[in-house]
């Protein structure tokens, strides 16, 4: 084996394998607040991607109206919930934070999109689309379902994947695209060539997981989320607004999503249907890590992303079973280690 | 148990829908799909519904049925009809291989888990030489019976329906049997069953395994109805969209399955083929909507369909009463059950710092009552679960009839005759009063699945009912018999608890806080119950805070306070032991 080859070889893996800790933490995080298995974070990558993408390319990206279109649904969801003791305070905040916000960020996108915006606010912008999207998404479909079991959520997950992943078709065409580096230009070190984007990978993955151990370690709403993932009932009882956790959790994952999206986009080609598959992959590593530690998760990412780059090179027509089934052992050697404890399901 | 009249109504009615004149043969088709989907929901039904096994991986394992039929019938011209039992035996044998596996995992890593594994079989599918890659395996044989050729969606239409309607037979038999409550019974966590002598693990990998064989027929039909198979409708997608199919029907009921299939198949052909005349345009808008609908069904009805369905039916008229006649043979017993039953010696606990039992001795003797008391967090509970090995020893042993049963699983502490209760009631809410304390007599029996499904196992169903009726019986509970168990009321639970640990025909009953709850009346029931039981051989070891209950009833007393053992002796000298008075009342008492 060639070295030069090799060290090709991981630092693909590593780049890779940083956008599924991304995203395997954005899981993580969803799944312990909320009990939902987010399957459409891979929508929430592609819908970032593809949004930048297009904003660069001087296109009007539909996501922006789909964010008021679920903002208007959030806001009717507010007011149906609130009927019985309808105030006029309740009405104008929630008309503000769900209506009138994404409708200015529409008006925005408009006026901006045909002038091909600077790289930086089509990063902004598609953040901001996105993180709305995320947000109204939990109000409209999650939060009625917050009582009901794991089983049910999940499968309302697959809906919403469903539907968001057809509204990616319509918005964004069957066509792949690409994006514009985050961060150009690119030096060698040694035999290996850094490129900008890949340094960007890296430096934004470290200081999110970063900002998210600090978020969690330091800030009340962190640990107000922390206490949400312990026991709901418990935290209710201290007075912690589960909704609120719900909405906090989702808007992180949303802007994780997007985020992961952008930075792969100038890397690889992205189609609407692509984030599945990534997301799926962002499973795996959350799933090594136990859906509950952060710091094990971004490790397993990085583990399967240079799984992957090794099998795609000597087998790449296994890749994909090679990484699925990488989780065979490590379910087996957890179900080894810890045997089942009991547990109280609904 | 429930009637057989409404399911014959239904196939009668299956059966003549392709001789009503009119019909397009489109429907037919359509219910075609309906059946293929309803047998692999069926086995969700009892895996995720029934036994709370989520699993991601169906598809997988009608693609094992399929691939199997399809290789060996165009590859080595084998008779569809050989293919069958083949294709039923791999998909069964490689579920057993995913199971021992995965079955074992807790919580949310099984579902994750079958999704990866899932997801690997596809793209194995898609890439193997011998089985086609991704054009897959074409010109399949059609099923046939003698010059008779099931070429049509009509004629094959019969073998559909009728697999469905047996696997639902089979399946709703094998739930109304001693393995069945075994099954039910997984979902609400595993320490109650195995204290009845229940395999947990067995138990999942038996669904389990059921689950894939009505997968693999499932797509052994496929194949011939289809007469190609490609990867695509074996991949993650539609694993998904068959854990989908259940809930969406109703994840609890077999029926549920077959509902869920209607509803989905017709659902999707209808956006399908109407959609794009309301709203033309590119992409796929019947996508859209069916998620859309998908959400909005689960937010109006998140227990599914079925049970939503059935509200607006009379209830069915409630289970008749076994025949108390029946006597079920005892539990084997040891050759002498007499003088010492169980004894403790310097049994010790630790949970990391935490010293939860510390060094505690004592024993009980045939025939007597002995109370474990002391304040909240003395170890009690600890010890009984040291007892019945739910947990296992840090060191000290114990023995029951002199032979030493250290760290041995509960299955073989209840052998022994030692039959417990618990502090929090484990009852199966969604189960009868019957029901659940049948479970105790589960080491009773000898029903195997198998035999339950074709009905061969109804004299020893009878006499496990029986036996269950008449413990329900002598704790005064024959009103609620067949009531379901989470309606009654937490004292009446710990009644029933009792039932279930006396259904094992125990030499010791183990009571965690049985008076807990009770009424004045109730608690004096109690008692004379526990005397009676004294009195006709058994010894009761029980934990308890009712110092009236305590005194009155136990021959022996032991004290417990902060995991030490720190006294012993007959109600009397107990109640004027200062030490015994320090630890509940403080040293200023």
């Amino acid at each position: 084996m060639n070295t030069t080859i090799m060290l090709f070889l991981v630092q693909d893996g590593i780049t890779n394998g940083a956008i599924y800790a991304l995203l395997g933490l954005a899981l993580v995080l969803v799944f312990a607040v909320t009990r939902v298995i987010l399957i459409p974070q891979g929508e929430f990558v592609t819908y970032g991607a593809l949004t930048y993408a297009s904003l660069a390319a001087g296109q009007m990206p539909g996501t922006a109206k789909l964010a008021l279109a679920l903002g208007i649904g959030a806001f009717a969801f507010d007011l149906f919930e609130a009927r019985k003791a309808l105030h006029g305070r309740l009405v104008v905040r929630s008309f503000i934070a769900n209506v009138v916000l994404p409708a200015i960020v529409l008006a925005l996108t408009l006026s901006l999109a045909a002038q091909k915006p600077p790289v930086a606010i089509c990063i902004a912008l598609s953040l901001v689309i996105v993180a709305m999207i995320g947000l109204y998404l939990y109000r409209v479909a999650f939060q009625p379902l917050a009582h009901t079991s794991v089983l049910v959520l999940l499968i309302a997950s697959v809906g919403v994947h469903l539907a968001l992943q057809g509204l990616g078709l319509l918005f964004f065409g069957a066509e792949g695209q690409r994006g514009p580096a985050v961060l150009s230009g690119a030096f060698t070190a040694g035999a290996l060539r850094f490129t900008g984007q890949s340094i960007a990978v890296y430096a934004i993955t470290i200081a999110f997981i970063v900002a998210l151990w600090l978020f969690f370690g330091l800030t009340l709403y962190g640990k107000a989320l922390r206490a949400t993932a312990v026991n709901r009932l418990g935290a209710r009882l201290a007075g912690i607004r589960t909704t609120l956790s719900g909405q906090i959790a989702f808007l992180l994952a949303s802007v994780i999503g997007a985020l992961s999206g952008i930075l792969i986009v100038p890397i690889t080609t992205l189609y609407y249907d692509s984030g599945f598959l990534i997301g799926l992959k962002g499973f795996v590593a959350a799933i090594i890590g136990g859906l509950v530690s952060y710091p094990l998760t971004a490790v397993a990412a990085l583990v399967v992303g240079i799984v992957e780059a090794f099998s795609s090179f000597y087998a790449s027509n296994y890749k994909e079973v090679i990484v699925f089934m990488l989780l065979i052992p490590v379910l087996l050697l957890r179900s080894l280690a810890a045997p089942a404890v009991e547990e109280e399901k609904d | 148990m429930q009637s057989r009249l409404p399911i014959l109504v239904f196939a009668i009615l299956m059966a003549a829908i392709p001789f009503i004149p009119g019909v397009p043969p489109f429907w037919i088709v359509l219910l075609d799909n309906i059946g293929l989907a309803a047998l692999v929901a069926m086995g969700l039904v009892l895996l995720t519904g029934v036994g709370g096994l989520t699993s991601f991986g169906q598809a997988a394992f009608v693609g094992f049925g399929a691939y199997t039929t399809a290789v060996l019938s165009t590859g080595y011209g084998l008779s569809p009809w050989l293919t069958l039992p083949l294709s039923l035996v791999v998909s069964g044998s490689l579920a057993v291989l995913l199971g021992l596996i995965t079955v074992r995992l807790s919580g949310h890593y099984l579902p994750l888990g079958t999704l990866a594994w899932g997801l690997g079989l596809f793209y194995l599918f898609s890439k193997l030489e011998f089985l086609g890659r991704n054009d897959g395996i074409s010109a399949i044989p059609p099923l046939s019976i003698g010059t008779f050729k099931m070429l049509s969606p009509g004629s094959i239409y019969y073998a559909i329906w009728i697999a469905v309607v047996l696997s639902a037979l089979l399946t709703m038999n094998l739930l109304d049997s001693r393995t069945g409550r075994a099954i039910r019974a997984l979902r609400r966590g595993h320490v109650a069953a195995e204290a009845f002598g229940v395999h947990t693990p067995r138990a999942k990998l038996l669904v389990f395994i059921h689950a894939a064989v009505l997968a693999g027929l499932s797509g052994w039909l496929y194949a011939h109805l289809q007469r190609a198979v490609n990867p695509t409708p074996f991949g993650a997608q539609a694993g998904i969209e068959y854990l989908f199919i259940a809930v969406v029907g109703g994840a609890g009921y077999v029926w549920g399955g077959v509902l869920g299939a209607a509803i989905v198949v017709v659902l999707k052909e209808v956006l399908q083929s109407y959609l794009p005349l309301i709203l033309p345009g590119s992409g796929q808008v019947e996508t859209i909507v069916f998620g859309i609908m998908l959400v909005a069904l689960l937010q109006l009805a998140p227990g599914g369909l079925w049970p939503w369905l059935m509200s607006f039916f009379p209830e069915a008229t409630r289970g008749k009463k076994p025949d108390t006649s029946l006597k079920l043979e005892h539990r084997a017993r040891a050759p002498a059950e007499a003088g010492v039953l169980l004894q403790v010696e310097k049994a010790r606990k630790q949970f990391g710092g935490v010293v939860a039992v510390n060094n505690v001795s004592f024993d009980v003797q045939a025939r007597e009552i002995v109370a474990l008391i002391g304040p909240n967090g003395a170890g009690k509970s600890t010890t009984f679960n040291l007892i019945t090995g739910v947990l296992s020893a840090t060191s000290g042993s114990i023995s029951v009839l002199g032979r030493k049963v250290d760290n041995a699983p509960p299955q073989e502490i209840v052998k022994l005759g030692i039959s417990r209760t618990f502090q929090h009631v484990k009852l199966v809410p969604d189960m009868t009063v019957l029901e659940n304390v049948a479970i105790g007599a589960h080491l009773r029996g000898h029903s195997g699945p198998v035999s339950s499904m074709l009905r061969l196992d109804r004299t020893d169903e009878a006499k496990l009912l029986a036996e269950a009726a008449r413990q329900i019986e002598r704790v005064g509970l024959t009103e609620q018999m067949h009531q379901l168990a989470g309606s009654l009321s937490l004292g009446q639970q710990r009644i029933v608890e009792i039932a279930r640990a006396l259904c094992v025909d125990p030499m010791l009953l183990l009571l965690d806080e049985p008076a807990a709850g009770l009424r004045h009346m109730e608690k004096q029931r109690l008692a004379a119950l526990l005397r009676e039981l004294r009195d006709g051989g058994m010894s009761v070891l029980l934990v308890e805070h009712d110092m009236g209950f305590v005194m009155n009833l136990a021959d022996r007393i032991v004290v417990l306070d902060f995991g030490t053992k720190i006294a012993e002796g007959t109600p009397a000298t107990i109640k004027t032991n200062p030490e015994v008075i320090k630890a509940y009342l403080g040293v200023a008492a």
